[in-house]
């Protein structure tokens, strides 16, 4: 990852951090941090997919939502388009959110149930200042079109359609406003895996129509393969690893990568899955324990990893990895 | 392994082109509804309740109306129901409408049909009246508690409301010059908040001043706590204890009855909000730059309906036995008729004209019964767990 945001990069992320306070008592003490991010850095170039992938807990929600602004940071640098948008104040953020969008991975709760699906969709139009009723009637009708949905399904309401139609209903919502930049919020971690390929189909395609940037997040390596153009693993709060898409899959240096890879269920050939797969639970984000935070569960580890924190050290072809122990530092 | 060969067009497996007949959520919801039997019946009684009590406003209102729950005729006192006019000692002005006394007259001889009219009008009112009072300020507290319940209450605030409160408590009581003193270093004491509180994180904020940005608690704190303490009090008697004090006018009692009972609608829009605000829905609005006060009252408020609209309902059953039982006791409006104050002038002739009783009594039983059955239907329909969810 470049120090510095190229012309080209839509999203530069710097030592992001978000520790939640968490309380005991009567008097609603501050007993203990849970430190959901805890300093992450992330590039996304423009027209490009950035896969950020970790297990369940280790803070990919709360990066997304830190990068919209939707909760704020407590360390870290945020800069949109080369406007440090960090601090923004809300009125400033206004018409950054036309630029910024999100979509979710639970289907159900990502649609108002009392609003039909164009009113849905209209939420977006409607903070365009563009057109009248007319106008947004015609528009909705042209997203849903353009997200595979029969445009006269505008007022019918979200419990008529099944998960990946209101995957989709959501993706128009996103679309409504125009951004650059999707947040996709493990999009089909809910859906069937034969869905699962349609929707990623789909945001493939808008990409190459709209020019769209995605920040794709998911549960494992394995969804985020095919659209990905750079990924990085995330282990609570912290990232082990970044690079180009092909060089985490083909040559994995992490010991968390290799652990991820090699769950995997079917290796493509001449992919090497010798190593050993990965056990045990995500350990709590709630008060972690000195030094590396994979030392838990890493079969290398050793004293070293204990004892001091472990930088994010650059290797060659843009890679990053934080663990001393595979590059024999 | 994800096949990744397939186009982005949804396939039958993703569920077609709907071809199922729309069906909105109030539809679904109305016939599942309609299966409940006895909450069927309470809304049957609550739509002829309805069209009485407004037929019942048109036909006593005005200087001559229809039926004249008012009319004083000495000598057809205490008539049972169904009993003839004594045609002989009546003008024919004073004759009742429908020819003969349909449920009698009262100690003063006046027509009971026409005040029951009249009462059924004046316990409409009084139900909604004083639960739309409840149930707006329930929706204000409960949403403020629910969406900015995290948000600090500052000495300075607590400080600057002091001040104006008094000052305006004191321009009341007469004390104008105090007041308006009051009232201004208040109005100081905001100033000061509001300018400093907007510069904050840019610089220090001077020596002094800082007691003023001390957080004492949250707004969540605030609100729940008037909530519980609200609570505390019986409410009937804080109602009567207030109504002793107030001039006894019908819109009065209406005030005071709503004043007292919002709490439960609080605390139900105050959970709802609390659960909703994590909802994705929310957060999208929220990411589309939707302003927060439509998202309070476009996204929020309508999904955070169904239960306060069953206590609502129910709500309005106990404001018309809280009139009732105000009127029952001599605390009403004796410029209107109503059924507590039909029932209160019975008791004093049980025996001897028992229709008094009977009539207002069985009527207030019906109506009270159908909100609380037609309330209980709702709340079996709206509750998510009972209904299927694909
Ligand atoms: N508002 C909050 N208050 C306190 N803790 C929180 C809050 N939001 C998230 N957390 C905690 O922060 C950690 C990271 O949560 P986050 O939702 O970002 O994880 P995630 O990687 O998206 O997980 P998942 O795969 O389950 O969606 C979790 O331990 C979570 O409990
Ligand atoms: S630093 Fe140590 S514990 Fe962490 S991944 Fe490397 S070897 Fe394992
Ligand atoms: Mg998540």
């Amino acid at each position: 990852m470049a120090d510095q945001g190229t012309d080209h990069s839509v999203l530069l992320v710097k030592g992001l951090k978000k520790y939640f306070p968490v309380r005991r008592g009567f008097l609603q003490k501050v007993i203990g941090w849970i430190k959901a991010v805890d300093g992450v850095d992330l590039e996304i170039g423009q027209g490009k997919t950035l896969g950020l992938v970790g297990e369940s807990g280790c803070g990919k929600t709360t990066v997304g939502q830190l990068i919209l602004r939707l909760i704020e940071a407590d360390a870290g640098q945020i800069v949109f388009r080369d406007q440090d948008i960090t601090a923004f104040p809300p009125e400033e953020m206004k018409p950054l959110r036309k630029e910024m969008q999100i979509i979710f991975q639970d289907p159900f709760g990502s649609l108002n149930p009392r609003m039909t699906v164009g009113q849905s969709i209209e939420e977006g139009l409607r903070t365009l200042d563009e057109g009248g009723r007319p106008w947004r009637r015609k528009r909705i009708r042209e997203l849903l079109e353009m997200v595979g949905m029969p445009p006269n399904v505008d007022d019918r309401y979200p419990h008529e359609f099944s998960g990946g139609q209101r995957q989709r209903i959501g993706i128009a919502r996103a679309l409504s406003v125009e951004p650059s930049l999707i947040i996709c919020d493990e999009p089909v971690s809910a859906l069937d895996v034969s869905i699962q390929a349609q929707i990623i189909n789909l945001l493939e395609d808008l990409q190459a129509k709209l020019g769209l940037s995605y920040l794709f997040i998911a549960h494992d390596l394995n969804v985020v393969e095919y659209i990905s153009d750079a990924v990085a693993v995330m282990y609570l709060g912290q990232l082990m690893a970044y690079g180009p898409a092909e060089l985490i899959y083909d040559q994995p240096l992490h010991p968390y990568t290799r652990a991820l890879l090699s769950a995997v269920p079917v290796p493509e050939p001449g992919r090497s899955r010798e190593w050993e797969p990965l056990g045990g639970d995500v350990p709590s984000p709630f008060n972690p324990p000195p030094g590396c935070k994979f030392q838990g569960r890493c079969p290398l580890v050793e004293d070293r990893c204990r004892r001091e924190e472990i930088q994010f050290y650059p290797v060659e072809d843009g890679r990053r990895v934080r663990c001393w122990k595979v590059l024999g530092k | 392994m994800i096949v990744m060969n397939q186009n982005s067009k949804p396939s039958p497996a993703e569920g077609g082109v709907l071809e199922a007949p729309k069906r909105t959520l109030f539809q679904e919801n109305w016939n599942l509804f309609r299966k409940n039997r006895l909450a069927m019946a309470g809304l049957v009684v609550f739509v002829i309740f309805f069209i009485i009590a407004v037929g019942g406003f048109f036909l006593t209102y005005g200087r001559s109306p229809v039926f004249d729950p008012a009319l004083v005729r000495l000598q057809e006192k205490l008539r049972p129901p169904l009993s003839k006019p004594n045609l002989e000692t009546l003008k024919p002005e004073e004759l009742p409408r429908l020819g003969i006394y349909l449920f009698g007259t009262d100690d003063l001889g006046r027509d009971v049909f026409s005040r029951m009219l009249q009462g059924a009008w004046v316990s409409l009112t009084v139900g909604f009246v004083a639960v739309g009072i409840a149930v707006i300020i329930g929706i204000i507290l409960g949403g403020i508690a629910g969406y900015y319940g995290s948000g600090q209450i500052s000495l300075g605030h607590l400080l600057a409301s002091v001040l104006v409160g008094g000052g305006i408590i004191g321009i009341l009581l007469g004390e104008t010059a105090v007041g308006v003193l009051l009232v201004l270093l208040g109005a100081a004491v905001a100033a000061v908040l509001i300018r400093m509180g907007n510069s904050k994180g840019k610089g220090p904020i001077p020596m002094g001043f800082s007691v003023l940005f001390f957080n004492l608690f949250s707004v969540d704190v605030l609100i729940t706590g008037l909530i519980d303490i609200m609570l505390c009090f019986p409410v009937f008697f804080l109602i009567l204890t207030v109504v002793a004090l107030i001039p006894s006018k019908i819109h009065y009692i209406m005030i005071v009855i709503g004043l007292t009972s919002w709490m439960g609608s609080a605390r139900f829009i105050r959970a709802e909000f609390l659960s909703l605000r994590e909802l994705d829905f929310v957060t999208a609005a929220k990411a589309l730059g939707v302003s927060d006060w439509r998202i309070i009252f476009r996204h929020m408020v309508p999904n955070a309906m169904s239960p306060v609209l069953v206590s609502a309902t129910i709500g309005i059953a106990s404001a018309i036995l809280i009139e009732a039982g105000l009127s029952f006791l001599g605390f009403g409006d004796a410029s209107y008729a109503t059924w507590g104050n039909i029932l209160s002038s019975g008791k004093d002739f049980l025996f001897d004209a028992p229709w008094l009783t009977f009539v207002p009594g069985f009527a207030v039983l019906t109506v009270v019964l159908a909100f609380n059955l037609f309330g209980e239907g709702l709340r079996d329909v709206l509750n998510p767990k009972l209904k299927e969810r694909h």
